[in-house]
């Protein structure tokens, strides 16, 4: 039963008013994109234990889509952010690296 | 003999005496008893039967962790099986009955089992019923099944009542001892918003039974003072009767009340299940004690020291007349000294140590009674009942050294703290050797999400052990100063796993660590001969912690057994999970108010009353309910939906369709956007137009399907399935926030805010024009056309689209004008035969016209291409969500089943989802497949069975027979014929 704070509208939310949507910072691949590539997009998800970035829904709240990273092992969250960008913004990840300095960064 | 004493007790008023029934006699308790301590002043000590040998048992413990004394509580609408007696307050008229046992608790053939014992040793489940393979099914398994499971299933409907509620603290105390309440004080004076809770229904815990002084004052006094101190604070809330069952992720605790089960009946909730979130937990849980691993432990009359304390001390009842106290530490004492108290006999106190010497042992035997050093119990004597015990040389094999007369032996072990909630949420232990215990690691404590400890553990539950040092560990933890107690030093215990230490085979097999499932120390062992070096393996293996007490008494003397026979240390060993709950909460609990009506939310329609009003039989659609057919008096579900189908087809027909998701797409990129959404083009729709479109996820299977309508320039409007709009929606939400957050769309879901109503067949057309207002002519309102205006008074927008294959209008008003067009048009439509139909009849005539329905003709497997839908997608766009997808070689391969039609030889009615059978057999020996059903129905229009199913090779199979096998051996067999069944051409919608 995680709380993350919806960056939208600054509710602190719980887990029953949210919607887990996977792995954040997925790149699409669409027609023309090799075998490899649609797969690696299709299946191919990380399952750290440590850092992960995540996908979330605030679907009973503001409707609106954002993303969380946190630790899976203690379920510590770094912080959340707007869903509309293409990688975790740079103070999040300066403040993860200097809590988990063995993290080896998002990608 | 038990028996309740003359005098004492100090929670039970023997001014109010309780009646109650065990096994259909009558029996008395008091006010302020519990089941169980009621029981024991009415001499009854066998109480159950274990699980695999069915051998007799009586009460171990006297709280939560007692493993035998389950009991079947209460009758008919209340009766509920696996009911505790430890935590059961005794009530008037309380009905109990034991268990698991045939044909009565005094004579139970299964205890044939336990002469047998020998061959069911650990793990023989997985050994014994493994071979000949068909033996599991027609022997082992309904033999089993007979012989397995705890208690009786209740057989009427809840009477009680159950409910959820919400906490939200700073700091939630759990546990109501001395340790919990000095917790609480404190941060009750720091202000913070403070939940105590205690899952008995008394405060204080143990120390008033230990004879415990606090700041010169006994235990209780202190009690009594700091929970009326407590009540005082406005920002600390009490809470008895309240079992913390569970903590989960960032401070999430779920608790569990009981506020009726020792009143039943009086109207309040039975149970309430707490939902808190707190910002900080203290666990002062306490600790329970272990049993000791000697022969015969397990007989009744064998309890825990600390238990035979709290009968004499809190319930007045005495275990035995002459009891033996055996022992590995010195607090086992107190029990020896609150017996002799109570003017009972303590025949001999047996301590395994070779030397004891001490405050407490010397106040023992300042009493006369003899105290044996170096001592064990080698077998217990009796079957039903303790009669005497065999004393041997703790170090050595078991010779009987001599024999002690006794009723009752009071065993310690030592004490484990209770470290279930600090785990349940990832908390780490450390083995401490001084104290042979694990206790909570402060280093590896469970985090919040802000990374820090959200557990603190104080007390008995953090390892302390005399009152003075539970104090002075809360004074450590929380603030303010320890107070003062009359704790006196105690020798170290020292830690004994089996007694005696050398005992062979034939004792270590009546060694019990597992009560309930009957797990010896022999079996333990046997699994690490057997190569179960786990710990977690083997709990399952032997099945030692899985009974309903989970192991409470038996887990750290079973690990240490393990970590003994694999000759490494305990903390190597480590211990299994401890998951929620603590206690096992009730199904009734769970569920709270959710039941009946308020199960789940009811959907309904703006013209649900009259569906009601008119006899319709509904089924529920997501959470929705539909009107599936409307009854006639004496009429049946099939006969009604022939009739709607034939009145449909043959005059005109009815249907609401306001359940039809309604999403609204709007902007500048809108026709982009759904260019990408939907496999076909709606970019180029023209404004007043429909068209029917697919949706398929990224992996290119179909997902919804529905006819989208171009309202304005930058509008359109998706119809979706009745059970997809949430999610399509939800879906549209994520690519336009997520992927293409720069596209300028809006949507909205709008499926509440209209009515929709379907009107199809040849007379459809008369009726919306004798209703009056629009232009509905074929040239006025073409097919896969729309016009908005008004009609019969009402605001609507009408499509000419037909999911029937009749000339049909689906007619979009206002919610709120829903009722009165539905009234308008069944009187409007009176004179050209108008019948309203159902859910079924629009099932089967759409599947006579061929027509997929999501859910049917889709399972999350199958591509539009498998449907034969090329042509609703696209091949100019270079790109739609799923076209990469279904460019994959198995997507395009021609031996994917397809859709077709299918026909029985003989009419009947195809089983809806069977198999056509091929030739030969797969590589596991089973029957080669190429195709299966669908759809299928009884078509009252063409009188005979019809069916679509998906086939290898289909469409190019037109005209051949194949064989669909289905339960009770017939085989069906059926022509793979075109899937539309009815006017192929359209003549009858193109009208």
């Amino acid at each position: 039963m995680l709380i993350l704070d919806c960056p939208y509208c600054g509710v602190k939310a719980e887990e029953t008013e949210l919607q887990a949507g996977g792995e954040a910072h997925l790149k699409r691949y669409g027609p023309g994109s090799s075998d490899e590539e649609f797969d690696g997009y299709m299946f191919m998800r990380k399952n750290p234990k440590g850092v992960h970035f995540e996908r979330w829904r605030h679907a009973y709240g503001c409707g609106k889509w954002f993303l969380a990273a946190r630790c899976t092992a203690t379920l510590e969250v770094f912080g959340t952010y707007p869903a509309q960008t293409s990688a975790p913004p740079a103070d999040l990840q300066a403040k993860i690296k200097s809590k988990r300095p063995n993290w080896e960064g998002y990608k | 003999m038990s028996t309740r004493l003359p005098k004492g007790g100090r929670l039970i008023d023997r001014t109010k005496p309780l009646n109650f029934t065990f096994n259909g006699r009558r029996m008395q308790g008091y006010q302020g008893d519990t089941l169980a301590s009621a029981l024991l002043g009415a001499d009854q000590m066998l109480l159950g039967r274990s699980f695999k040998y069915h051998r007799p048992r009586g009460l171990v413990a006297s709280g939560a962790e007692e493993p035998n004394a389950l009991v079947g509580l209460g009758t008919g609408s209340r009766f509920e099986p696996n009911q505790r007696v430890t935590t059961t307050e005794l009530f008037e008229g309380a009905s109990a009955a034991s268990q698991n046992h045939w044909p009565s608790l005094e004579f139970d053939v299964g205890a044939i089992n336990n002469t047998f014992g020998r061959f069911l040793p650990g793990g023989f489940y997985y050994k014994t019923f493994m071979f000949p393979r068909f033996a599991w099914k027609h022997v082992f398994e309904p033999v089993i099944r007979q012989s397995a499971g705890l208690g009786k299933v209740p057989q009427d409907r809840d009477a009680d009542r159950y409910e959820y509620a919400y906490g939200f603290a700073d700091l939630v105390v759990v546990g109501g001892g001395v340790a919990g309440l000095a917790a609480a004080l404190q941060a009750g004076k720091e202000g913070k918003r403070v939940l105590l809770i205690e899952q008995t229904a008394h405060w204080g815990g143990r120390a008033p039974v230990d004879g415990v002084e606090i700041d010169g004052r006994p235990a209780e006094d202190w009690v009594k003072a700091t929970v009326e101190a407590l009540g005082k604070m406005a920002n600390v809330t009490l809470r008895t009767r309240t079992m913390a069952s569970g903590l989960y992720d960032h401070g999430y605790l779920l608790a569990y009340e009981r506020i009726g089960d020792h009143t039943p009946g009086d109207g309040r909730p039975r149970h309430r299940l707490w939902r808190i979130r707190a910002g900080h937990v203290v666990t002062a849980t306490g600790a329970i004690e272990r049993p000791l691993s000697f022969a015969g432990n397990d007989i009744p009359g064998v309890m825990l020291a600390g238990a035979v304390r709290d009968y004499v001390v809190n319930w007045a009842v005495s275990p035995g007349d002459r009891t033996v106290v055996v022992t590995n530490n010195d607090d086992a004492y107190r029990t020896a000294l609150a017996l002799t108290e109570a003017g009972l006999i303590v025949a001999a106190v047996v301590d395994a140590r070779a030397s004891v010497t001490g405050a407490l042992p010397d106040a023992v035997r300042a009493k006369g009674i003899r105290v044996l050093e170096g001592r064990g119990i080698a077998k217990v004597k009796g079957t039903k009942r303790v009669t005497g015990v065999s004393i041997c040389a703790q170090a050595g094999e078991g010779a009987e050294i001599e024999e002690i007369d006794c009723d009752a032996i009071a065993m310690s072990g030592g004490w484990s703290p209770v470290v279930h909630l600090w785990s349940h949420c990832g908390g780490k232990l450390i083995w401490d050797d001084a104290r042979a215990m694990f206790r909570p690691d402060a280093a590896k404590p469970p985090t919040g999400d802000d990374g820090m400890s959200m557990v603190t553990a104080v007390g008995s539950a953090n390892g302390a052990l005399t009152a003075d040092e539970v104090l002075a560990d809360v004074a450590k933890q929380m603030g303010g100063k320890a107070a003062k107690t009359n704790s006196v030093a105690e020798a170290a215990l020292e830690p004994v796993w089996i007694m005696p230490q050398g005992a062979g085979p034939q004792l270590k097999m009546k060694m019990w660590l597992d009560y309930q499932n009957d797990v010896k120390v022999s079996d333990v062992q046997l699994a690490a001969r057997e190569g179960y070096h786990s710990v977690e393996h083997t709990k399952r293996y032997t099945t030692l912690g899985m009974a309903t007490d989970q192991g409470k008494l038996s887990n750290i003397n079973g690990l240490a057994v393990l970590s003994d026979a694999l000759s490494q240390a305990i903390p190597q060993t480590g211990t299994t999970t401890f998951r929620p709950p603590y206690t096992p909460i009730s199904m009734g609990a769970i569920a709270g108010e959710a039941r009946g009506d308020i199960f789940q939310p009811l959907r309904k329609t703006p013209m649900d009353e009259w569906h009601g009003a008119n006899g319709a039989y509904f089924e529920p659609v997501g959470l929705w309910r539909r009107t599936y057919c409307y009854q006639r008096p004496g009429e049946g579900v099939h006969e009604a939906v022939n009739r709607e189908i034939l009145n449909a087809r043959e005059k005109v027909g009815m249907l609401d369709a306001s359940t039809l998701g309604k999403l609204i797409v709007k902007g500048p990129d809108a026709g982009r956007f759904l260019d990408m959404l939907y496999t076909g083009v709606m970019s180029t729709l023209p404004v007043g137009k429909c068209r029917y479109g697919l949706m398929c996820n990224e992996n290119g299977f179909l997902s919804d399907d529905g006819v989208v309508v171009r309202l304005s320039e930058d509008t359109w409007l998706c119809h979706t399935t009745s059970g997809g709009a949430d999610r399509i929606h939800g879906w549209m939400e994520d690519w336009l926030q997520c992927e293409w957050w720069d596209w300028k769309v809006y949507t909205a879901n709008v499926t509440e805010e209209y009515a929709q109503i379907a009107v199809a067949g040849p007379n459809a057309r008369k009726v919306l024009e004798k209703l009056g207002g629009m232009d509905v002519s074929a040239e006025g309102l073409p097919a896969m056309e729309w016009r908005e205006g008004v009609l019969g008074g009402c605001r609507a927008r009408v499509y000419r689209i037909s999911f029937s294959g009749e000339l049909s209008y689906e007619i979009a008003v206002p919610a709120s004008e829903g009722l009165a067009l539905w009234k308008a048009l069944i009187a409007a439509g009176e004179e050209f035969g108008v019948m309203p139909y159902g859910t079924e009849a629009m099932h089967i005539m759409r599947a006579e016209k061929g027509f997929i329905m999501i859910g049917d003709e889709t399972d999350g497997t199958v591509i539009p291409q498998d449907l034969n839908l090329n042509w609703a997608i696209s091949k100019k766009k270079a790109d739609y969500l799923g076209k990469r997808a279904q460019e994959r070689s198995h997507m395009a391969s021609p031996d994917r089943w397809k859709l077709v039609g299918l026909e029985t030889l003989d009419g009947s009615v195809l089983p809806d989802g069977v198999y056509a059978v091929a030739d030969g057999v797969n590589a596991n020996g089973q029957r080669n497949v190429q195709g299966r059903v669908t759809s299928t129905y009884y078509s009252p229009t063409l009188k005979k069975g019809i069916a679509m199913g998906l086939v290898k090779h289909g469409p190019d199979r037109m005209g051949e027979v194949i064989d669909f096998p289905a339960d009770g051996g017939k085989v069906f067999k059926a022509k793979i014929v075109d899937q539309v069944f009815y006017d192929k051409e359209g003549a009858k919608q193109n009208v």
